[in-house]
């Protein structure tokens, strides 16, 4: 018997494993078409975008391109003493050039964030310099001010040399780069960021608490209810989720103001006076009540479906063998949602980690996020490379979640409304 | 949901003690949406319940900020109303186009790495509006059109494009496939398959995308506020400097007129939803 296995043709004589294998790759490339507009089109508009912001939050060309010549000269300088005679011809050189174009303030603000006392002496420098005679340059500036002969001052504006730079991650963490290149703190009272970052992540967290302690016993009794009261409870979620977000802070500013419904409420049931009322808003109080209440439908819709699919018989099972109530629901019951409790916790913490337009309208100073700190960089300071840094540092976070949520329920199973 | 008859004592007050929480948190949801339609038609200007509004009394009521709204001097409403209805309307279109096509191709079992450009596709959705903020805005401002509609549009259809990926996606997981096979073998065109066979019944899936990506625009304000000059103003825009200035009545006007749209749009969403799970035969 011939134990060779014969090639099977098509009708065109084409071996059949060939054909088979062109027809799929054809369906894989019509397949592919079909998404390449929206790929293309997030690509260009989005996730390129996102990649310029890392290259803007470590760009630190600016000195760079004012001092060619200073840094080229510098190359060679060890640092440990003053630099060359050459170092400082072209240092006067460079400087003569953006004094000319007008932009030296720039340079002196830079050099003086980099090393207190620059700003001083580039003044007088640049007043002197008009009468230096030609050679002999690097006497002539030490002359000017005592600063220069301080070696302290010329690492100072060598460390700004290189065209990229942490530095704007180090301030989001409040630390700086010291003159001898070592990372460190800034001094406590004016450590900021750290606290803005713990601040987010606890927010976050008990936001996510609050809304599984809420969410919980909601999606319970919608799921085990029947059907023609559940679905007219489930209006009261999905009415919330499907309305603006800024209708529902805006109410929450009503209720919560001092004047408001929920501070009369309390003075009726004798639990404040009336001319004590506590400030419920502008502070984390109010941001944490109006967050919960705008994110708990994304608690309670994925709690709902898990719920939904686990059979009353389980429970009236557990009964029958002997468990009590109980017991049943924390035996039986419990393990079976967890992981709806995975899906819907995770939704919430990384929406409430980015959250920007509620903790900024009632959040007040002890309430704002790292968002608000972002956007205020964006549109106020103008420090557009601290903000980027902020939100790529925001960013990262957020991913890691977002890995973790993939792996616990995989994204193809967000289920909306 | 009865107890029977048998449930001892304790039980019986744990399932009680259950439904009181249970109401607690259903009033904390829905309750703040109902403080704004008294107050938009009060008569006078503070946003609290007058002596008179306690006492039903007539005279405390007015319509008067509805006028304000509509009629009232200097007002950027009507300006708003129009942009955002037209970002909104482009944007959803957009979204819809590009989203199910997407979509169509996703589903497909022959799409390779489904994993990673699916979770491109989705990230929109998943990266905070703050950053998505700055990096369209950088985008924007690159190519000039920040402070343009376009620009307000592009920026509308990424962050609408998820959901229309992710409900036409759940729409075609439950479809079958034979009906596009018979069509094929009875000589139909894939195109021609696409608009008679599939698209009428993925339908409903894809409305109600199209509304999720129609309300993202339409209450979208993080972006907006990086991209818009003047002339873009949105109902969003208006209502945020509203609430962060001057808090006033006509704002619970429009935010009474904003919760009503959501009404209808939630009404049509759900019917859309237990239509389509009619259609894929999903019984619950």
């Amino acid at each position: 018997m011939n134990t060779e296995t014969k090639q099977i043709l098509t009708s065109d004589g084409i071996p059949l494993e060939q054909s088979l294998k062109k027809a799929e790759r054809i369906n894989k490339i019509k397949a592919f078409l079909l998404v390449a507009p929206l790929l293309l089109f997030l690509l260009i508009t989005y996730i390129f975008p996102i990649g310029e912001m890392f290259s803007r939050s470590i760009d630190d060309k600016m000195i760079t391109n004012m001092l060619p010549k200073t840094f080229k000269a510098m190359e060679s300088w060890d640092g440990q003493e003053l630099p060359s005679e050459e170092v400082f011809e072209s240092f006067l050189i460079d400087y003569q050039v953006l004094i000319d174009a007008k932009i030296q303030g720039k340079l002196t603000q830079r050099l003086n964030k980099e090393k207190n006392g620059f700003n001083s002496i580039l003044k007088k420098l640049k007043r002197k310099m008009k009468k230096f005679e030609d050679g002999n340059y690097k006497e002539q500036v030490l002359s000017v001010h005592k600063r220069f002969k301080d070696v302290a001052y010329w690492r100072a504006i060598k460390r700004t040399a290189p065209p990229y730079s942490v530095a704007k991650y180090l301030k989001a963490v409040d630390m700086f780069e010291d003159e001898n290149g070592n990372y460190v703190q800034v001094e406590e009272k004016r450590r900021i960021y750290k606290k803005l970052w713990i601040r987010t992540f606890e927010v976050a967290f008990f936001v996510t608490i609050f809304c599984f302690l809420m969410g919980y016993p909601i999606a319970h009794l919608l799921a085990t209810i029947p059907m023609k009261y559940s679905n007219l409870l489930m209006i009261c979620v999905l009415l919330p989720f499907w309305t603006s977000l800024l209708v529902r802070t805006a109410s929450w500013m009503i209720l919560l103001q001092q004047q408001g419904l929920v501070n009369d409420f309390f003075v009726l049931i004798g639990l404040v006076a009336d001319n004590n009322r506590p400030e419920m808003m502008y502070n984390k109080v109010g941001t944490y009540v109006a967050m919960s209440q705008i994110l708990l439908p994304f608690m309670v819709l994925p709690l709902y479906s898990v719920m939904k699919t686990v059979s009353p018989s389980l429970m009236r099972a557990g009964k029958s063998l002997g468990g009590t109530p109980f017991v049943s629901f924390w035996k039986i019951y419990f393990p079976l949602t967890v992981s709806g409790i995975g899906a819907g916790s995770l939704l919430v913490f990384i929406l409430a980690v980015g959250y920007y337009i509620t903790p900024e309208l009632v959040g007040g100073a002890s309430g704002k996020l790292i968002s608000n700190q972002i956007a205020y960089h964006m549109k106020q300071t103008l420090d557009w490379s601290f903000a980027s840094a902020m939100g790529l540092m925001l960013l990262c976070g957020v991913m890691a979640i977002y890995w973790v949520y993939n792996k616990l329920v995989g994204i193809d199973n967000i289920k909306l409304g | 949901m009865a107890l029977p008859s048998y449930t001892e004592t304790r039980y019986r007050i744990w399932h009680y003690f259950y439904l009181f929480i249970c109401t607690c948190v259903f009033v904390y949801l829905i309750a703040p949406l109902f403080v704004i339609f008294p107050l938009s038609f009060s008569a006078d200007e503070f946003l609290v319940f007058s002596e008179g509004m306690k006492r039903l009394d007539p005279d405390a009521f007015s319509t008067r900020w509805y006028k304000d709204m509509v009629w009232g001097t200097k007002n950027p409403w009507g300006l708003a109303a129009k942009n955002s209805l037209t970002v909104a309307f482009f944007a959803t279109i957009g979204s819809v186009l590009i989203g199910t096509l997407a979509a169509v191709g996703l589903s497909s079992r022959h799409m390779p790495y489904k994993g990673i450009i699916m979770a491109i596709l989705i990230s929109p959705m998943i990266v905070p509006l703050i950053i998505s903020g700055v990096a369209i805005f950088f985008f924007m401002a690159k190519v000039g059109l920040a402070a343009t509609h376009t620009g307000i549009i592009i920026a509308h259809i990424i962050l609408g494009t998820p959901f229309v990926v992710i409900t036409v996606t759940a729409t075609l997981s439950g479809f079958d496939h034979s009906v596009t096979r018979a069509a094929a073998s009875l000589g139909s065109t894939p195109i021609n398959t696409f608009m008679k066979i599939t698209l009428p019944l993925i339908l409903p899936g894809v409305i109600s995308g199209g509304l999720f990506a129609f309300v993202t625009s339409f209450d979208e304000v993080v972006v907006v506020l990086f991209l818009a000059g003047l002339e873009n103003t949105t109902i969003p825009i208006q209502m945020w400097i509203g609430l962060r200035e001057q808090l006033s009545p006509t704002i619970l006007a429009v935010a009474t007129c904003l919760i009503i749209m959501s009404t209808l749009i939630l009404v049509t969403a759900e019917l859309l939803r237990r239509r389509s799970e009619r259609l894929r035969g999903i019984n619950r």
